[in-house]
């Protein structure tokens, strides 16, 4: 007998990864979204620096995650990919695009309108088809004796559109709040006025697919409304931080927006995972039925034990170094 | 016509793997040379090496972050076009990739900012034990991505259960049979690209008369060095050749060409093979050489491919091709080492014009014979994807349409195409600023962020076209 159980050891590092790309490339991907709309070109400026240094430590964990998800839960790997496939590679598109316009938005002066382009539709576009891979993942997948059987617009629904744009509008309310927290004048004043507007955009969004999702989905129906359950717990305290959110706005703090909108984002996260649990794929399959063999599991939690910690803590030294507020004309060329 | 999803997803996979592929070769060799030179100034003191230092890991740090962004879509690929194999081999591959990416992260987290940002604000030795690690990483990255390939070759250490690989011994999976000897030619290629870059570069700026005295060391250094590694290369290319034999019969029997199992078998020139005919409409070749080779004996038996029915015969006329290109390419290294050798007597070894111009021409071989190399060993072991277990058929995503992969593939060809000229563009910018300082001022508390590319302080245009800025 094995004396752990290695699936629940991988699902709580493959979830701890999840959240940790959302909330970090989170907010660099709502810079991104936000781009177009800053006040000037100086403002643009500040902008990509105040992400600059720390975005491509921020996407380390996508990666990580699904390399992770290949070892350790290849059902999700070979179920996923092939649903979403056009997704995919929409994502995948705008990631690359965003990513180079960073090297090379600095380097360049004629193309740098090109490169701007690049990085806000680049991480819009990635935003987006994060947001529907979300929505797709409550709707659940056409899986047939662990083979993807549906069609290749299975993703592409009213409700995935919508959590499409609901993550675009998180991403861009984590983008906001961020700014605020790193900048100063014109263009936090500028942050300080679009963050409610998101946030009322968030909410509006997080109050459709609440009401929508147990319709799209019969076992987070019977989860949520058989008894009086523990579930509950996290929508109200993502309400909470939300209105934390719209309080610190409106008393201008600095740090607290940013750190409230985290809060909404994690909260709405367990939340989700919750009403899930202990489905990876759903509707049936488990991540007990997800897993890969033990001795593959463990071979691999050996060196990512030992990697964690440094990437976490190489990723708070650059916060560390990188603290405080970003200015015009300083920064990084 | 009915779209493949087969054939395209084969040749989405050929094409990304290919474009990605040609960056890592290259920043293997070049992370060795910086330990060198980083070793070489710290042992002599000679600012010569340390320009040279600074100006080969500014290319590196373009050609790592290529490397990186052409990567991440290689780590979804499996998933999207090749689901069945992913899932079945999930067991052993997972492993591997994860720790190829975890070394990978490990690596960047802690030396590569070292390597890139830390001269003159850490220890000398400090930097030079960050650049050895940074060249270690790269080697532990190419021992987990060879272990899978090779694995995929030659498997073993694994029994089928249900449908799925479980590995029954990780020592024998990942030193499997073909192994050692594709990650030892893996390796000399890198040094060989890394080599033949430097030396082209460096023969440049010999033509044009910059930095003469640096450039001198550099290309000096990389022709002993190509001396060595080209014809090491050749012998380590036969024993991978023989190891085929063994495991692959089939592969050997496309690059040379031969149909019919038969002793005396010759070395073929030039052919033309035809895979429908299962004969060479056309051959020219040299009497029991191939035997010779292979067997090491002229009346030597060597197996032909209709060995195994047309359905198990990988395109015979792209791997037969593939390998002379391969092998032409290489017994060019081995020429021009010794041409360098035979001018270094004479003396002329940095005023031969025409040597440093063919030089210039010889840093693109080695792109092109690792590509090769590649073509020959992926596209020989068709239809097998597992070798002998799993064909791309059955490892091919059920549900992908041709439609659907079409898309991809014109897509990923755009997407790359805007990478690879965005990357290649800045790097002649770069080769072509040379070792002249930084045009822009550094400034200490900037230089810290850990991106590879912003160790590359060139801008992207000339900036006397720079236009009013809005």
């Amino acid at each position: 007998m094995q004396m752990f159980d290695l699936s629940l050891i991988w699902a709580l590092i493959i979830g701890f990864g999840v959240i940790m790309y959302v909330l970090m490339d989170g907010f660099d991907l709502g810079v991104g979204i936000l781009f177009p709309f800053a006040p000037d070109d100086a403002g643009r400026d500040v902008m990509m620096n105040s992400v600059a240094p720390i975005w491509d430590g921020n996407e380390t964990w996508l990666v990580l995650g699904g390399a992770g998800l290949l070892a350790a839960f290849p059902l999700v790997y070979s179920v996923f990919l092939p649903a979403l496939y056009l997704g995919v590679f929409l994502m995948l598109a705008g990631l690359i695009f965003r990513g180079i316009a960073f090297e090379f938005r600095f380097k360049s002066h004629r193309n740098r309108h090109w490169w701007n382009r690049a990085f806000s539709w680049g991480s819009a576009l990635a935003a987006f088809a994060q947001g529907v891979v979300v929505g797709a993942y409550i709707q659940g997948f056409a899986v047939e004796d662990f083979v993807y059987v549906g069609g290749p617009f299975d993703w592409l629904t009213p409700f995935t559109v919508l959590t499409g744009f609901g993550l675009m509008a998180g991403y861009a309310l984590l983008g906001a709040t961020w700014l605020i927290m790193k900048t100063e004048g014109r263009l936090q004043d500028w942050a300080y006025g679009l963050a409610p507007k998101l946030l009322v955009a968030v909410l509006a969004v997080f109050a459709i697919i609440s009401f929508w999702t147990p319709f799209v989905d019969e076992s987070v129906r019977e989860r949520w409304f058989s008894h009086l359950h523990l579930i509950w717990v996290f929508p109200v305290l993502a309400l909470a931080c939300a209105a934390l959110v719209w309080r610190a706005v409106r008393q201008r703090r600095e740090g607290q927006p940013f750190i409230a909108t985290l809060g909404v984002f994690v909260f709405t996260y367990l939340g989700l995972v919750v009403s899930k649990w202990p489905v990876i794929v759903p509707p049936d399959y488990t991540i007990w039925d997800a897993a890969s063999a033990p001795e593959s599991q463990l071979f691999l939690l050996i060196g990512v034990l030992f990697v964690i910690p440094i990437v976490l803590a190489y990723t708070a030294w650059t916060y560390w170094v990188f603290r405080g507020k970003v200015r015009e004309g300083e920064g990084y060329h | 016509m009915e779209l493949d999803p087969l054939l395209l997803s084969r040749l989405q996979f050929a094409f990304v793997v290919s474009f990605h592929a040609i960056f890592p070769v290259f920043s293997i060799g070049l992370a060795s040379y910086l330990a060198v030179l980083n070793g070489l100034f710290y042992r002599t003191g000679n600012p010569a090496w340390e320009r040279l230092a600074v100006f080969w890991a500014k290319v590196f740090a373009v050609v790592f972050g290529m490397g990186v962004v052409s990567g991440i879509v290689m780590s979804f690929q499996f998933g999207t076009n090749w689901s069945n194999f992913s899932l079945a081999a999930s067991n052993f591959l997972g492993p591997m990739l994860s720790y190829e990416v975890v070394t990978a992260f490990f690596l960047e987290a802690a030396f590569l900012g070292v390597l890139l940002f830390g001269r003159g604000k850490v220890p000398q030795g400090v930097h030079l034990f960050a650049s050895l690690m940074v060249a270690l990483g790269t080697f532990i990255s190419a021992f987990w991505i060879l272990a899978a390939n090779s694995w995929m070759q030659t498997p073993v250490g694994t029994e089928l259960i249900d449908g799925r690989f479980h590995v029954t011994s990780w020592s024998e999976a990942i030193f499997n049979p073909s192994f050692p000897y594709r990650f030892t030619h893996m390796v000399l290629a890198s040094f060989l690209t890394g080599g033949f870059v430097v030396a082209g570069v460096s023969a440049w700026y010999l033509l044009i008369g910059r930095d003469v005295e640096a450039n001198r060391k550099a290309f000096s250094m990389c022709l002993w060095l190509l001396l060595v590694l080209a014809p090491t290369q050749a012998i380590v290319g036969d024993f991978h050749g023989l190891n085929t034999l063994e495991h692959q019969p089939t592969k050997v029997a496309a690059m040379e060409g031969n149909w019919e199992t038969q002793t005396n078998t010759p070395l073929l020139l030039f052919a033309w093979p035809d895979k429908d005919a299962q004969e060479n409409l056309v051959e020219f070749g040299i009497p029991g050489l191939a035997s010779l080779i292979l067997t090491h004996h002229v009346g030597g038996e060597v197996p032909g491919i209709s060995e195994a029915p047309p359905s198990e015969q990988p395109p015979v006329w792209l791997v037969f091709w593939s390998f002379r290109v391969m092998v032409g390419l290489g017994l060019a290294m081995i020429a021009v080492a010794l041409a360098g050798l035979w001018l270094r007597v004479k003396g002329r070894l940095y005023d031969h014009r025409g040597f440093l111009q063919l030089m210039r021409l010889m840093s693109v071989s080695p792109f092109l014979a690792v590509l090769a190399g590649w073509f020959v060993t992926e596209i020989g072991r068709a239809p097998w994807l597992v070798y002998g277990v799993m064909d791309q058929a059955e490892a091919l995503t059920p549900s992908l349409s041709g439609g659907m992969a079409l898309f991809t593939l014109l897509g990923y060809i755009a997407v790359y195409a805007v990478v690879f000229w965005a990357g290649v563009y800045y790097l002649t910018r770069v080769v072509r600023q040379g070792m002249l300082p930084d045009l822009e001022p550094h400034d200490d508390e900037v230089e810290r962020p850990m991106r590879p590319l912003s160790a590359a302080h060139v801008p992207f245009e000339d900036a006397a076209n720079q236009p009013g800025r809005s």
